[in-house]
């Protein structure tokens, strides 16, 4: 026990010496590299801007109120079509998601050598890519449009549904997977009777935690030009149509804090 | 007393399912709502594939460049415009840190402040109602914005991201608070310990490694945001990536995916030891 001695006896510390004097190094070295950041950040900055930013907040909260309401009815067919495109997207990397979970398994890859880390690195590379930038890369190849838009979700979803549900289908009971080994069940029938029943509420799970955030990215898809309501987005920026951007804001606001709602009620009756 | 009831009585269950062929049981119970669920989907699923307009030919034309970009992946070419593709990288980075930095120090008070067995009521509400906010606006949205007020560069997105830390770091450090150990708590209270002391040795050990954890992990989604703010103008690696693109340079555009890849792992790699270190 580290203690330090003083005139009227030992006193308990928490850490000795040595350790004291690491954890004050390691700050001081993580405090130099933020600094070291922030002056990148600073130099990097305008601050004339900056200093003036106030008045332009104000300004721009100035012309965003009131919202233009009316505009509402050219927004139906956009917030249909980001509906379309985070659902649409959703099922399109389910289905593609439960193969390569499959292959990702421990407990289910045909090959631990050769299949799973394909299978993982699919996995990885997916996710670690944001919608948008698949969206980007969709759109040079395919032209924009909500086709480009439902591919980017369905691409950047595969990954995180993949990886989620392998986790689930390692974590099974293996006595259940067993039982139905020992009927005589074939490896098709051990997978739909074993294996199958214990995932699925893990699954259905994923499905709809993933199409709640899918909404949320759908919904900013359009700034890149993957349709949806982030079209009409930029081109209210595009034009400063600020009335028109605070009510798309509103609505996308909306739709995030719905669609919350909804995958946490299912949610709450699945599990 | 068992012996009163008639003995087959427990088994009635059983003996109404007997004899019957063994079905799987479905996964919605209900029979009225499995079938409303499965016409209401077929039905939705119509209408939007049917309002989906695609341009095969557009798709069919398409496919050659796809091909080309996926050729790139096997000879990405980070030479030519190494000089952009560095700065950007670095303006990520130094994004990452700052951001994560900021955000993760605002994110402890406010958690502190949301976590109903340590904050009184108003405290609580007002802090809830940050991450809340936090939590429903999107970053990239959080980005136009700031840009529009602070202007290009880093500086806005590096704000982006110190508030969308503050929003997940929080809620999921309060739910942890909550749920700690309140005997720990309590009895450094009883040594007549101040509030301070109280939170330095009775809370903070125990959320402690779930504080870094988290905090890494925040590390590993600032980065990957921070790789697209730039599209918008707010700094990092998204505006080469972008030109690229445009420039259908997909060489530099494959070697650019290629380090963020690369970089991801890394910090997943380091977050997963790190995890398991402090757990």
């Amino acid at each position: 026990m580290p203690v330090l001695e003083t005139a009227n006896g030992p006193v308990w510390r928490r850490r000795n010496r040595r350790e004291a004097l690491t954890r004050w190094a390691t700050w001081l070295v993580g405090a130099l590299i933020f600094l070291w950041c922030w002056a990148r950040i600073s130099d990097a900055t305008t601050w004339f801007f900056v200093w003036d930013a106030p008045s332009i907040a104000g300004d721009i909260l100035g012309r965003a109120t009131p919202p233009r309401w009316s505009y509402i009815d050219n927004l139906w067919v956009p917030i249909w079509d980001t509906l379309n495109i985070a659902t649409l997207g959703t099922l399109a990397a389910l289905v593609m998601a439960v193969p390569v979970a499959f292959l990702a398994a421990r407990n289910t890859t045909p090959s631990a050598l050769f299949v799973r880390p394909v299978a993982l690195l699919i996995i990885v590379a997916t996710r670690s890519i944001n919608s948008l930038i698949w969206a980007l890369l969709l759109i040079a190849i395919i032209g924009p449009g909500v086709f480009a838009g439902i591919m980017a979700i369905a691409i950047r979803s595969i990954g995180f549904c993949a990886k989620l549900l392998y986790e689930a289908i390692e974590e099974i009971d293996g006595t259940q997977v067993e039982a139905i080994t020992a009927t005589g069940a074939s490896r098709w029938q051990v997978m739909a009777y074993g294996i199958v029943p214990q995932v699925m509420p893990a699954f259905a799970g994923i499905a709809v935690f993933r199409w709640d955030i899918n909404i949320r990215e759908s919904t900013v898809l359009g700034l890149v030009g993957a349709g949806g309501i982030g079209l009409q987005l930029q081109a209210s920026l595009n034009t400063l149509a600020w009335p028109q951007v605070s009510l798309i804001l509103l609505v996308i606001l909306l739709a995030v804090v719905l669609s919350e709602w909804v995958s946490a009620k299912v949610r709450g009756a699945i599990i | 007393m068992t012996a009163a009831l008639p003995p087959d009585a427990t088994h009635r269950e059983l003996d109404d399912i007997l004899g019957t062929r063994w079905r799987r049981p479905p996964l919605v119970r209900r029979a009225w709502l499995r079938w409303a669920l499965i016409v209401g989907g077929l039905l939705y699923l119509v209408a939007a594939i049917a309002s989906v307009e695609v341009n095969w030919a557009r798709v069919y034309e398409g496919l050659d460049r796809g091909a080309a970009f996926v050729m790139a992946f096997t000879r990405p070419d980070f030479v030519t415009r190494a000089d952009a593709i560095w700065d950007g990288m670095l303006e990520s980075i130094v994004m990452t840190v700052a951001s994560s930095v900021v955000g993760i120090a605002i994110s402890i008070p406010i958690a502190l402040g949301a976590a109903r067995n340590i904050a009184p009521l108003p405290v609580y509400m007002v802090c809830r109602g940050i991450i809340a906010v936090s939590r429903a606006l999107q970053e990239i949205i959080v980005a136009i914005l700031l840009v529009a007020i602070f202007g290009f560069g880093p500086l806005a997105g590096f704000l982006t991201l110190s508030f969308a830390t503050i929003g997940f770091l929080s809620k999921l450090l309060a739910e942890d608070i909550e749920s700690m150990d309140r005997s720990q708590a309590e009895a450094v209270r009883a040594t007549g310990a101040r509030w301070g002391q109280w939170i330095d040795y009775g809370v903070k050990p125990q959320v402690i490694p779930r504080l870094i954890g988290l905090s890494i992990y925040r590390v590993d989604i600032n980065f990957r945001e921070s790789a697209i703010l730039g599209l918008v103008g707010a700094g990092g690696i998204g505006a080469t990536l972008n030109t690229a693109f445009d420039r259908y340079e997909y060489d530099t555009a494959a070697a650019i995916l290629l380090l963020i890849i690369v970089i991801v792992m890394a910090l997943e790699y380091v977050s997963g030891i790190v995890r398991a270190r402090v757990q």
